[in-house]
């Protein structure tokens, strides 16, 4: 299936007016004159895992502040929770639950004490805080760190101490952005394994960006957003599918030539990537033979595989989202510093 | 929709006003509150902060103080008509008490600071609470931390040879935390506004030094040169110290009129009244107050 970038199919979107918790259109929003989300739409059902994936500068940590209502949007309209951004900011930050990139914990509280201040500023009632935080230090497994300061946490536990922290006053939505960035595989699995667990007991929706691959794997739904606009839509196996069969990459002793080859006998367009080529094509097994005995030089190595969102990301940009990593501060945080940086 | 029935009333509300389990508003006093909370919390347990903090004070009370005293001798060096009996020290041991509260009130004031270097403000300030309560609960939090440090400072009385009473405890305490509420407003005020720990360090330097000296802290308010008088009137440390001076001096049997001669600000021939000097504290801190809240609640 393909999708369009500026209007998802109707599949895609699943289904705007049936229970969208987020709904976003023609959003728009520049910082004097660099536009850094240029038009987008999307909605997002209820109970859903949302991933925004996209290189760092790409917008989407402008739209999660902008969703959030940390910025306001330049054009455009955004509801969350079935408020308007512009109109009800407090009542839909009341509604929202929120894990930044980087930690907003009190490091000289204990992790309870962290969430009882949360409770407290978020009006859980006296009566339901006790069992919330304890069910809440339950579900990211900190029940037995809860009294320890948090200032002796690893990075890990500090970020399913602030998801705990994200669900603890029951939003409708969590936002997360980039949540596991800086984190090793295992941890990042675990904080994963939470938020599913958590959305399956609560059927909370859950508003992600990242920039890893393999992350955005796990979401219902994907964003692709790249300078701004948004180039694909759709959920992880919709957008392999875009790419067609399989890749097969391949290198050989003279791959300049190889292109030509591929091209004129086998009539397919190779892509060249750093030492490699990059075929897609409809069956990968049938097509190495011919590949094989098409090339006049010699093949070094072939391997076919199933596409990843990589090679969406490369297809739909001409480039791989990897080479763009690790830029610094999102805009989220720029959202902090411009809120607080006098007018 | 209008009422034609009484049971009406009440029976349509529900649906209009959908209620959710999420979206509470805060009220205002359980938000102040909230953040007042915290920072008692994580004073209580700094206890190294706590002795820290009155480290500076002592080391002004017993060497500055007494070194001072043996120098400039007794009673009449200190102004006319004051006993024999009365040293430098009796007379610098309030304004002791003020500069606890002042230092401390102003690193209060400075967790702004490092809870926005720290990332926790931004978990303070997406709270669905008023930033109003944010600046008013911030001001209270450092002010019950400041009032708390001079109260300690009494503690120091009966080494020193100031005799406090029961009275003279009870009108210090109020007034202590009154000028430890206007001081912290003041350094909210400022952090609210500051991006780093570096332009706390310039205030530190440039306004509480100076605030600290001008008080009358350490010396008489009286017979200055031109522009020292009038810089110590604009200091609102002065009219702190001035009825906490006032208070303890009287309770420690000086006469009235030596009190006042000691104690209190002059401006031109009027001794301003300790209500005055209330009055002025209540204003300061309320101007404080309000720029801290406008700090905290501006957005993009």
């Amino acid at each position: 299936m393909v999708l369009s970038p500026a209007r998802p199919p109707q599949e895609a979107t699943a289904g705007d007016s049936v229970d969208a918790v987020i709904t976003v259109s023609g959003l728009v929003k520049r910082y004097g004159t660099v536009e850094a989300v240029r038009g987008i739409d999307l909605s997002v059902a209820r109970g859903e895992i949302f991933g925004f994936l996209g290189p760092n500068g790409a917008g989407k940590s402008t739209t999660i502040s902008v969703l959030c209502t940390l910025l306001k949007p330049t054009a455009g309209t955004a509801s969350v929770a079935g408020l308007d951004v512009n109109r009800d900011p407090d009542g839909i930050r009341a509604r929202i639950g929120l894990v930044f990139q980087d930690p907003s914990l009190d490091v000289q509280l204990s992790a309870r004490e962290n969430l009882l201040f949360h409770a407290m500023a978020y009006g859980v009632p006296r009566s339901q805080r006790k069992q919330r935080i304890a069910q809440a230090l339950t579900t990211v497994d900190l029940t037995d760190r809860a009294d320890a300061l948090v200032s002796t946490f690893s990075g890990g536990m500090k970020r399913r101490l602030e998801i705990a922290r994200g669900i603890l006053h029951h939003p409708e939505v969590l936002f997360l952005d980039e949540p596991t960035q800086g984190l090793d595989p295992q941890t990042r699995a675990k904080v994963w394994e939470h938020l599913r667990e958590i959305r399956a007991s609560t059927g909370l929706t859950v508003f992600m960006t990242t920039h890893y691959m393999e992350e955005a794997e796990w979401c219902d739904r994907i964003a692709i957003i790249d300078h701004g606009t948004i180039v694909a839509l759709g959920t992880p196996d919709e957008l392999k599918a875009q790419v067609g069969g399989d890749i097969v990459v391949l290198s050989t002793a003279d791959n300049a030539s190889a292109v030509e080859e591929i091209a004129g006998r086998l009539g397919v367009q190779a892509l060249v990537d750093g030492e490699s080529l990059r075929i897609e094509v409809a069956d990968g097994s049938a097509f190495v033979p011919q590949l094989i005995m098409a090339l006049s030089m010699p093949v070094r190595n072939v391997t076919v595989r199933r596409p990843s969102l990589d090679d969406v990301f490369l297809k739909l940009t001409g480039r791989a989202i990897r080479e763009e990593e690790g830029e610094g501060r999102t805009a989220m945080m720029r959202a902090f510093a411009m809120r607080r940086g006098g007018r | 929709m209008t009422v034609d029935a009484p049971r009406a009333v009440g029976a349509v509300e529900a649906p209009a006003a959908v209620t959710r389990p999420s979206g509470v508003r805060v009220p205002l006093a359980q938000a102040v509150y909230i953040i007042w909370y915290r920072d008692i919390v994580r004073f209580r347990r700094d206890r190294v902060r706590l002795v820290m903090s009155l480290a500076q004070p002592v080391l002004y009370l017993v060497i500055f103080g007494v070194g001072l005293s043996s120098s400039i001798g007794r009673g009449g060096s200190l102004g006319a008509g004051l006993p024999a009996s009365f040293s430098y020290l009796q007379f610098m041991y309030p304004g002791v008490l003020g500069m606890a509260v002042l230092f401390t009130a102003i690193f209060s004031a400075m967790s702004v600071v490092w809870d926005r270097e720290f990332g926790f403000l931004r978990e303070i300030l997406v709270a669905p609470i008023s930033r109003s309560a944010v600046a008013l609960g911030k001001t209270l939090g450092g002010a019950t931390q400041a009032a708390l440090q001079g109260v300690v400072m009494l503690v120091f009385a009966p080494i020193i040879g100031v005799h406090l009473t029961v009275v003279s405890v009870l009108e210090t305490i109020p007034l202590l935390f009154l000028l430890a509420f206007a001081l912290t407003s003041l350094g909210v005020a400022l952090s609210a506004r500051l991006k780093t720990m570096q332009g706390f360090q310039v205030v530190m330097n440039f306004l509480m030094m100076p605030m600290f000296f001008l008080s009358g802290a350490l010396f008489p308010l009286r017979n200055l040169p031109g522009w020292m008088t009038v810089l110590t009137r604009f200091d609102p440390v002065a009219y702190g110290i001035a009825p906490v001076r006032s208070a303890i001096l009287a309770g420690s049997g000086l006469p009235q009129a030596a009190v006042d001669r000691v104690a209190s600000v002059t401006i031109g021939n009027w001794v301003v009244p300790v209500a005055a000097d209330i009055g002025v504290l209540v204003l300061f801190s309320a101007v404080m107050l309000a720029i801290a809240m406008r700090s905290f609640r501006h957005r993009d």
